[in-house]
């Protein structure tokens, strides 16, 4: 027995200090924010891991309002978000914040028709008439016009949307202000806002447990949400007036489009963009760095690591259903890297 | 000897010590409510608590929708809950054999630790299909020219709240309630008995009636668990931000918008208004439960041999 006993404190105690010798190598760094990129994000980790074992990074995914206010109070080492900083928060921020493109995501319109296995043709103008309250039927003569080869029952529409703030609630409602003055005026854009009409439900999976479970409903959910769930989405009407599938290469053409116009500092919205094959429902979602960075030992590792992400990093994106960035904005993005100081 | 006595003063100085703790953290709590409930009370003041626009975007906040829901929901809660605690409780007190007593307290206590959010996909899989499809259209057709069964039957709304909340408190109140009929004493009852009373009569002469605050100092901790309660009621409920007397419409509550909406709420304001709301339930739930032990401790103090 004494023996084992020591055998195993020799264990413990030897385990110990390889792991405080390991550790002084290793850069711990921390971030926080956004929940939509967060599955990409724990998977660029774990395969970066196998490329440099002296970085280890702790993500929080504690939504974007929380990784803007951490990296503004400088508890993290990153921020990430779904939507710009305001001008307001880059105030108190004091120092110039880099928003940094990593991937996309779009949202899909889903429904559920009881025995309606067809995919629906959407509009801008019947998007924001079922949010505002203004097309209550499904078989209101506008839908009606886009599919004519569809019987359409005589149903009310049950409309499902974010009971929380989010960043898929920001790009929808980015949409509607873009392509309707009415939503404009009366609701605007933002994480959360005064709903016309809706049954809200918490996070993806809520909205899309009321979409399931109630027969006649329609609902924004993130793409990748749609197909975990197998619910049937919407082809939706782009500016090129084409009905577009939502799909990791129509994202892709949507950042493509808009990339020939592409600010400096990235904080651009991807909904209602030019090209032919670009699904008008999307956004970026961005990392936030400080500009000047204070560690040096820290900065370095980040630096790599983001450069790594936003160029081989990238072939991750599509199995998770994001969009990867296209060619033209990866060199943009790798500039936008290099201009980080320390 | 000496060794002794100071190990009780170091006892009793640690027990001092640990429960300094609890009543400092209420008093810390308080504050930082206050603190950080600041800038809405500047900007809003007292207006909040009566107005029910809510809207992030123009960042105008009032809290009368939350607080109607909150009310209204725990009300409906106790409404359902409160007889069949109360039946729970009389059963297992005057009627139950020792050995189905300590089943079914098990099964009570098991359904208190249920986590609320298994009661909560448990509603939106389960409850709120039945409601829709059954239950609510069944309502409608008797009840239909009421104001509080109108409207269209979703099966996510104030009536579905209202139903989780009352499986979520009953195990409370019947357990609490349970405890106050066996603390009647026997002598009581025997008394009852004696005057040639029924069962039934000498329960409700001798025990209800002395039970009563007992009882009632229950359904308040019933109420303010119900009041409490977040996750299982932000699933159900369609979190709409409007007043509405129809138990068909969805509704939200003040702990369901701080559970939504804290997560990504970017400017200070908003941040302060969402603290607001949560001094607004922590108000209502330390009155409610000062109010239940003030009303248990009086009625076990009287009775006790």
């Amino acid at each position: 027995m004494k023996k084992i006993k020591k055998y195993i404190v020799a264990t413990i105690l030897s385990s110990i200090f390889t792991q405080q010798i390991f550790s002084q190598k290793v850069v711990l760094i921390n971030g926080a924010g956004a929940t939509f990129p967060y599955p990409l994000y724990s998977k660029w980790f774990y395969e970066y891991a196998k490329i440099d074992k002296t970085v280890n990074f702790n993500y929080q995914s504690i939504g974007s309002g929380g990784g803007i206010r951490q990296i503004i109070a400088k508890t993290v080492d990153f921020g990430a978000t779904d939507g710009i900083m305001t001008q307001e928060q880059e105030k108190l921020a004091g120092e110039e914040i880099l928003h940094i493109p990593m991937t996309a995501g779009a949202v899909v319109l889903a429904y559920n028709i009881p025995n309606f296995n067809q995919q629906l043709n959407l509009t801008a103008e019947i998007i924001s008439g079922i949010y505002l309250g203004k097309i209550t039927k499904w078989n209101d003569v506008k839908i009606k016009k886009e599919n004519p080869d569809i019987d359409l029952p005589d149903k009310k529409i049950v409309v499902a949307r974010r009971s929380d703030g989010s960043g898929t609630t920001y790009i929808f409602t980015d949409y509607l202000c873009e392509i309707s003055k009415e939503w404009k005026t009366k609701v605007g854009k933002g994480t959360s806002v005064n709903w016309p009409v809706g049954l809200g439900g918490k996070g993806n999976e809520g909205v899309a447990g009321i979409i399931k479970n109630t027969p006649y409903s329609i609902g924004y959910v993130e793409i990748s949400y749609a197909i975990q769930n197998k619910l049937f989405y919407a082809k939706v009407k782009n500016k090129s007036g084409k009905y577009i599938n939502p799909s990791v290469e129509s994202i892709t053409a949507a950042i493509e489009s808009k990339a020939k116009n592409m600010p400096k500092d990235f904080k651009v919205s991807l909904v209602d963009p030019e090209g032919e094959n670009a699904y008008p429902i999307s956004g970026f979602t961005w990392i936030l760095v400080y500009k000047k960075q204070k560690d040096k030992v820290v900065a370095e590792k980040l630096i790599q690591f983001l450069k790594w992400a936003v160029t081989d990093g990238q072939k991750y994106c599509a199995d998770l259903i994001y969009a990867p960035l296209s060619e033209n904005l990866r060199k943009m993005v790798l500039d936008a890297i290099n201009q980080i100081e320390y | 000897m000496g060794n002794k006595n100071f190990a009780d003063k170091l006892f009793f100085s640690v027990t001092k010590v640990a429960a300094f703790i609890s009543f400092a953290l209420i008093v810390l709590l308080f504050i930082m409510l206050i603190k950080e409930s600041g800038l809405s009370f500047s900007k809003f003041g007292l207006r909040f608590f009566i107005t029910k626009v809510w809207d992030p975007v123009v960042e105008q906040y009032g809290a009368l929708s939350f607080i109607y829901g909150s009310v209204i929901s725990s009300l409906l809660a106790l409404l359902i809950s409160v007889p069949i605690s109360l039946g729970i409780a009389l059963f297992l007190s005057e009627f139950a054999s020792k050995k189905l007593k300590e089943f079914l307290s098990i099964i009570m206590s098991l359904l208190a630790g249920i986590p609320s959010v298994i009661y909560g996909l448990w509603g939106i899989f389960v409850l709120a299909p039945i409601l829709r499809n059954y239950i609510e259209p069944f309502l409608q057709k008797i009840f239909g020219f009421l104001i509080f069964f109108q409207g269209e039957p979703y099966g996510l709304d104030m009536l579905a709240a209202g139903i989780i909340l009352s499986i979520m408190i009953t195990p409370t109140i019947s357990s609490i309630s349970k405890d106050v009929f066996e603390s009647v004493p026997r002598n009581l009852r025997e008394a009852g008995l004696a005057l040639g009373a029924t069962k039934w009569e000498m329960i409700k002469i001798a025990v209800l009636k002395t039970a009563k605050q007992g009882v009632i100092g229950a359904i308040i901790l019933g109420l303010g668990r119900a009041i409490g309660e977040t996750m299982a009621v932000t699933m159900v409920i369609g979190n709409v931000h409007e007043i509405s007397l129809s138990l068909f419409h969805p509704s939200a509550t003040l702990a369901s918008v701080i559970a939504n909406e804290f997560a990504e709420a970017t400017t200070d304001l908003y941040v302060s208004a969402l603290f607001k709301i949560g001094l607004t339930l922590f108000f209502v739930t330390v009155i409610l439960n000062i109010f239940a032990k003030f009303l248990i401790y009086s009625t076990t103090k009287k009775y006790k041999v």
